[in-house]
């Protein structure tokens, strides 16, 4: 089975960094992984985006056009990227960035207000890693054990603190319910 | 799996160099291959290597002669336009018989062109870059591991046929991040008695130059590295064959654009059309056997490419235009998709060919 992710937002949310924590994910799992970031002009400042592959099979091109999960962190990236969501996919927004709804009836859509949880968490930037958990919980495939040891992976043992950080942020996605 | 790290191809290049016994690079920053300098500047004071960031691409290319002569395993990086700026040391290093490695990610152009990824060198690797006859070993990675594996066999092929190797990879293998494992063995080093160590008054002096101003002892330099360069493409050309023994219809392409393939390949296959891949590793020497192989049997040969059709020539070249080579392709940075890939080969399989 091969699963295709994109995510899509300013550059400095993190997007990067999310697909590398769920790559390393892929990777711990013994799956085929592939990462692959937008590295243009865009990067400082603009529209920025990361395409992550998780594949029982080697990985053919690591581009993806048309997602089966998509985390959209910010309007213009809801806009280019929503009719590109395979049929039946996932979408998850940053409601708190995001005002308007997602047209799609054909996908599933989680709205998640993770800046302003991030805020009122005390978890800073984390809104990556709020949605992080989330989209695992959607998924069913929130296992506390790879997620520390992907997490882990991605942030040197010198910033222990940061790793709490972002382990609370995933914990706070994943117990986020819309009814709140 | 446990030993295998997430990577970009950047920084799986620099690591395997460094494992390779590269203790020097010089290099000028330029996306999207910076990474390579970035690591190269972190690990190299560590471990007694030589970090260089130079005031220009041509010095830097300049320095990798000066440790190349003295004996030492070297590389420096760039992308296209930087490249070009190379090119007069490639021609040199070419006619002083020295070995280096040099990474090309390549960049859309001409000119400075764009900073996404594109497979427009071709020509200019393939066929030397700078002036006068010569050639590269071409090394055309298409996945991370392959970045580190290949600069293993680049410095090896670079020492041990006294020439410049080059790795051509492009913007998306090295910016991307794939599973790599450095679990090979590195061969030992061979000697280079030529190389300019001193002569402790013990031997003949070395002369590393590339001046010759007797014309018939320049031919016969030119001779001599020509008669190498045939052991070269006798011995060392490589292609991966992807369901090619029965195919109909083959894709040529190489580095990302062998990957985007093989997923329309994959697709064609699963509704019944009869195609393969040829994926060139080495783009020089080009594997023409491989291809006058499957020349046979095919109806239609589709070059896949980040370019305006330059491997195209190789492929018709290598077929003896036996059978039709179509072109299927996206330039200036854009890749393309798989189902661009896909709609060629049904167009190529409903034309029937030869």
């Amino acid at each position: 089975m091969t699963k295709e992710y994109l995510f899509a937002g300013f550059g400095g949310q993190g997007l990067l960094f999310s697909g590398k924590v769920l790559a390393y994910k892929g990777l711990i799992e013994d799956k085929n992984v592939s990462w692959l970031p937008s590295y243009g002009p865009e990067m400082r400042g603009g529209t920025a985006n990361c395409s992550v592959i998780l594949s029982d099979d080697p990985v053919g091109a690591p581009i993806v056009l048309n997602p089966d999960v998509l985390v959209a962190m910010n309007l213009p990236s809801l806009d280019k990227y929503e009719n590109a969501v395979k049929k039946g996919g996932i979408i998850l927004v940053d409601s708190s960035l995001i005002e308007r709804k997602v047209q799609r009836t054909d996908v599933d859509v989680y709205y998640v207000p993770a800046t302003r949880l991030a805020d009122a968490n005390g978890t800073g930037k984390l809104a990556n890693m709020i949605l992080m958990g989330k989209l695992l919980d959607v998924l069913g495939d929130y296992n506390e054990e790879t997620v520390n040891k992907a997490l882990a992976k991605c942030i040197s043992a010198r910033h222990a603190d940061m790793l709490e950080f972002n382990r609370k942020a995933m914990e706070i996605g994943k117990n986020y319910s819309e009814n709140e | 799996m446990a030993d295998k790290v997430l990577m970009k191809g950047n920084e799986a290049i620099a690591e395997a160099a460094i494992q390779a016994g590269c203790r020097h690079y010089f290099g000028y920053p330029i996306t999207p291959q910076t990474e390579i300098a970035a690591y190269m500047a972190k690990r190299m004071p560590k471990i007694g290597g030589t970090f260089l960031q130079a005031e220009s691409e041509i010095a830097a290319i300049n320095m990798v002669y000066g440790v190349s002569a003295a004996g030492k395993r070297v590389m420096t990086s760039s992308s296209s336009p930087g490249i070009s700026l190379k090119s007069e040391g490639l021609s040199y290093l070419a006619g002083a018989d020295l070995p280096a490695l040099v990474v090309n990610a390549q960049r859309g152009g001409p000119g400075l062109g764009g900073i996404q990824p594109s497979q427009s060198d071709y020509f200019q690797a393939t066929r030397g870059g700078g002036h006068g006859d010569y050639h590269m070993i071409v090394l055309a990675p298409s996945s991370v591991q392959e970045m580190a594996d290949l600069t293993i066999k680049g410095f090896e092929l670079a020492d041990q046929y006294r020439m410049t190797a080059m790795i051509l990879a492009d913007g998306t293998i090295g910016q991307m991040m794939e599973p790599v494992s450095f679990d090979f063995e590195v061969k030992e080093q061979v000697e280079k008695p030529w190389a300019t160590t001193g002569t402790k008054m013990q031997r003949k002096h070395n002369v590393v130059n590339s001046l010759y101003l007797n014309p018939e002892q320049l031919e016969e330099m030119n001779n001599e590295r020509y008669r190498k360069y045939d052991v070269i493409k006798e011995n060392e050309a490589l292609c991966e064959e992807y369901l090619t023994e029965d195919a109909d219809i083959i894709i040529a392409a190489f580095g990302i654009a062998a990957r985007v393939s093989k997923n329309a390949v994959n697709k064609a296959r699963e509704n019944g059309i009869k195609v393969g891949l040829l994926r060139p590793i080495t783009l020089w020497p080009f594997p023409e056997k491989v291809f006058a192989k499957h020349a046979k049997h095919v109806r239609e040969m589709i070059s896949v490419e980040l370019s305006m059709g330059q491997m195209i020539e190789d492929v018709r070249l290598a077929v003896n235009c036996s059978v039709p080579v179509s072109l299927c392709y996206r330039v200036g940075g854009m890749i393309p998709t798989p189902d661009q890939v896909y709609s060629a080969i049904v167009e190529a399989n409903a034309r029937g060919g030869k």
